[in-house]
């Protein structure tokens, strides 16, 4: 049981000229928080997207293992929708919810790929149909109740204050069944009351659905306390690894943040 | 631009349509003067000067010019009036419009709906029986044409892409069943599912290779396959016989009857209705269900509804196949109504009506769609007395309906999945 669920090995990503990021290794194990941090620019959200598939990694290698068991398999170049079936959700650093829809129908469209009924089911609404699309809006309430977002459940999702909007994410992300949840500066623009909350909510996931949790996050005093382990990343390069403590006392990664001033 | 109050008196409404939405009755003046200025010196070589070339002399016609500029000065004074009025209602324009509501009320209201109903059935159902042979026909296009409307309202309305040759797969229907009926007699309804069949697979063999394409870039692509088809159609003599067309196609057979011209047209007005009430039943509920609710994320953001697992390829093609089978099934009622069919019935022309009645009738929105059939092919026949000023007036109605109701006659309503106590997904409905 001690297989990562994800294994990133010496992941590059170029943009024409420049190298986004360079052979960045990370390891993600069942059951963890890994939190990756680092200075704006660094290519931390180039690093999720190189392993959600929404961009393909110019080199290296994206291995999962959803249950741990010890046979990984490379997902570099698959598509998106592709590595979502899989098992790997993910939120957005800018919000990206479908506006026009209501909370619930968000949560609704991330179940899409754990359903399956098709044109003739919509047709002829069997009872095949009907029960699934009863299950889905009931699934769909119940993750939302869980974000604490029962009361907006008829919301149109851009009416939502912001805050909310990324609990909706998180919520959406949940209904695609994963089992490593990616989460882009979750606690982004939220003050620290609801920063302290989105931590508890996190934890709570965690406990209750039993998977992996990534964030990207500048709060440290949220990382700090929550994350089993740090990675931090510099100009594209993973410069450290470790526990909180290991983390704060590393050079390094002092070194880094010195010149910046203190928002990472 | 002046904000302007809403009072209802008379003082400020006059006001308001004074300053037009300028900052002061001169401006406005002005502005429009110019304006009329501006339009006499373009129409100036068509309308004022007119070379009589048998005696060799040019008569000016300044009564022209006159009338101009007085109707251009007034015009865009209106014009800019209802721009500025547009402007201030424009928090007001989300909410339904009168009709609107009226429709929404009817909709609500069990007695009401089936009463409505039951008058537009039997208005239906009556039709034939009471008027002519010539207005049978022209109500049988029309019907043809919300079919091919509702077909693409599935590509451009639900799933947001913009097809510019959709005109290809009504001619694969139309030639399936003329090229089939000719060599091997085959009938109308055993033609009909087969151009269905028809359609859809052009659908998937051409939308795999566009689909990969957005926006501008997809609507230049089908634009052109659009007519690579139909100059297929002409230039392959041997078998489509080319510009010459295929005629003496087969009407609809009932049960091996012969019949008049009037009962077949009759007849044919039947199905026609028929079919239209299949395919609304068919794209309703198809807009209410889990591939309906995909296409909308799609429409609404495709890179996150690509990381919710949804198959952004497959469900793209999927609509556009099933907007195909539409517009196959549409094409063999074409083949069958006129008997006769040539390359010249599938020119672009074709495409742009049947896009302008989605868009105009209201994108996504079936009653809209079937409002915009009816204007857009009724009133034009209806209107050929003027013929000359017919395309002039279609013009006119796209540009006024696009300037103060972009989003169509009837704006598209969608069930909205409402989680309620008692546990059921409920809705209002289209
Ligand atoms: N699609 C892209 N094309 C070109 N450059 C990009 C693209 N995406 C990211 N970059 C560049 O990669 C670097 C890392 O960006 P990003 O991953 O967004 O940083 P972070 O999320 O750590 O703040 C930046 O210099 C950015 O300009
Ligand atoms: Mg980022």
């Amino acid at each position: 049981m001690n297989n990562p669920v994800l294994n990133v090995k010496s992941v590059s990503k170029d943009f024409g000229g420049i190298r986004a990021l360079d052979e960045a290794d990370l390891v993600v194990n069942d059951k963890e928080i890994v939190a990756l941090i680092g200075p704006n620019g660094a290519g931390k959200t180039t690093f999720f997207n190189c392993i959600t598939g929404i961009y393909t990694p110019t080199s290296g290698d994206v291995l999962i293992d959803p249950g741990a068991k010890g046979d990984a398999l490379r997902i570099n170049g698959k598509k998106p929708n592709i590595v979502t079936e899989l098992g790997m959700a993910r939120t957005f650093q800018n919000i990206r919810l479908f506006p026009s829809m209501t909370a619930l129908e968000n949560v609704m469209i991330g179940m899409h790929c754990r359903t399956k009924s098709a044109v003739w089911g919509a047709i002829s609404r069997n009872k095949a149909t009907r029960a699934e699309e009863r299950a889905v809006v009931e699934r769909s309430y119940e993750l939302l109740k869980l974000v604490g977002l029962d009361e907006f459940v008829n919301e149109l999702s851009s009416n939502m204050p912001y805050g909310k909007q990324r609990r909706l994410e998180i919520a959406r992300a949940l209904a695609t069944d994963p089992f490593l949840l990616l989460l882009d500066e979750p606690a982004a623009g939220m003050n620290p009351q609801e920063t302290l909350e989105l931590e508890e909510l996190i934890n709570q996931i965690r406990e209750l659905f039993q998977i992996s949790i990534m964030l990207i996050e500048h709060d440290m005093k949220m990382v700090m306390s929550m994350s089993d382990r740090i990675y931090v990343l510099e100009y594209g390069r993973m410069i450290a690894e470790g526990t909180p403590q290991e983390i704060a006392n590393n050079p390094a990664v002092i070194k880094a943040y010195l010149g910046e001033d203190d928002d990472a | 631009m002046s904000i302007l109050t809403q009072e209802s008196s008379q003082q400020s409404f006059l006001s308001a349509f004074l300053t037009a939405g300028c900052d002061s009755v001169a401006h406005a003046l002005r502005k429009s003067f110019l304006a009329a200025i501006w339009f006499v010196f373009l129409t100036f070589p068509i309308m004022v000067i007119r070379v009589n070339t048998i005696e060799n002399t040019v008569v000016w016609r300044w009564e022209n010019m006159a009338y101009i500029a007085i109707s251009i000065f007034f015009g865009s004074y209106i014009w800019r009036w209802l721009l500025a009025r547009k402007e201030i209602k424009k928090d007001e324009s989300k909410e339904e419009t009168r009709f609107e509501g009226l429709l929404t009320q009817v909709q609500t209201k069990p007695v009401l709906k089936y009463a409505a109903l039951g008058v537009i059935a039997l208005i239906a159902i009556a039709f034939p029986q009471v008027v002519d042979l010539y207005q049978t026909n022209i109500m049988v296009s029309c019907l043809v044409y919300v079919v091919l409307g509702l077909g693409l309202n599935i590509v451009v309305g639900l799933a947001g892409l913009l097809d510019l040759g959709y005109v290809a797969f009504y001619a694969v229907g139309a030639y399936a069943y003329a090229l089939c009926n000719m060599h091997w007699g085959l009938g109308f309804w055993y033609a009909l599912p087969l151009g269905a069949v028809l359609g859809t697979l052009l659908g998937v063999l051409l939308g795999f290779p566009v689909l990969r394409l957005r926006g501008d870039y997809l609507a230049i692509v089908t634009l052109g396959f659009g007519e690579i088809i139909r100059l297929v159609l002409e230039n392959w003599g041997e078998v489509t016989m080319g510009p010459s067309g295929i005629s003496r196609i087969d009407r609809p057979e009932f049960f091996n009857m012969k019949m008049s011209i009037v009962d077949s047209t009759t007849y044919m007005y039947y199905i026609m209705i028929g079919l239209v009430i299949f395919t609304i039943f068919f794209v309703n509920r198809l807009q209410n269900s889990r591939i309906g609710r995909a296409w909308l994320a799609l429409r609404e953001d495709e890179i996150a509804c690509q990381a919710m697992g949804i198959d952004k390829m497959k469900t793209k093609l999927l609509a556009f196949a099933l907007g195909a089978t539409w517009a196959g099934m549409a094409g063999v009622v074409f083949a069958a109504k006129t008997s006769f069919i040539n390359p010249a019935s599938f020119t672009f022309w074709e495409s742009a009506i049947i896009l302008s009645i989605v868009v105009i009738g209201g994108m996504g929105s079936i009653r809209g769609v079937i409002a915009g059939a009816i204007i857009l092919v009724l009133l034009p026949e209806y209107l050929r007395d003027f013929a000359e000023f017919r395309m002039l007036l279609f013009g006119a109605i796209m540009v006024l309906v696009m300037v103060f109701r972009p989003q169509g006659l009837i704006s598209a309503k969608r069930k909205i999945y409402k989680y309620e106590a008692s546990n059921t997904a409920s809705a209002g409905n289209e």
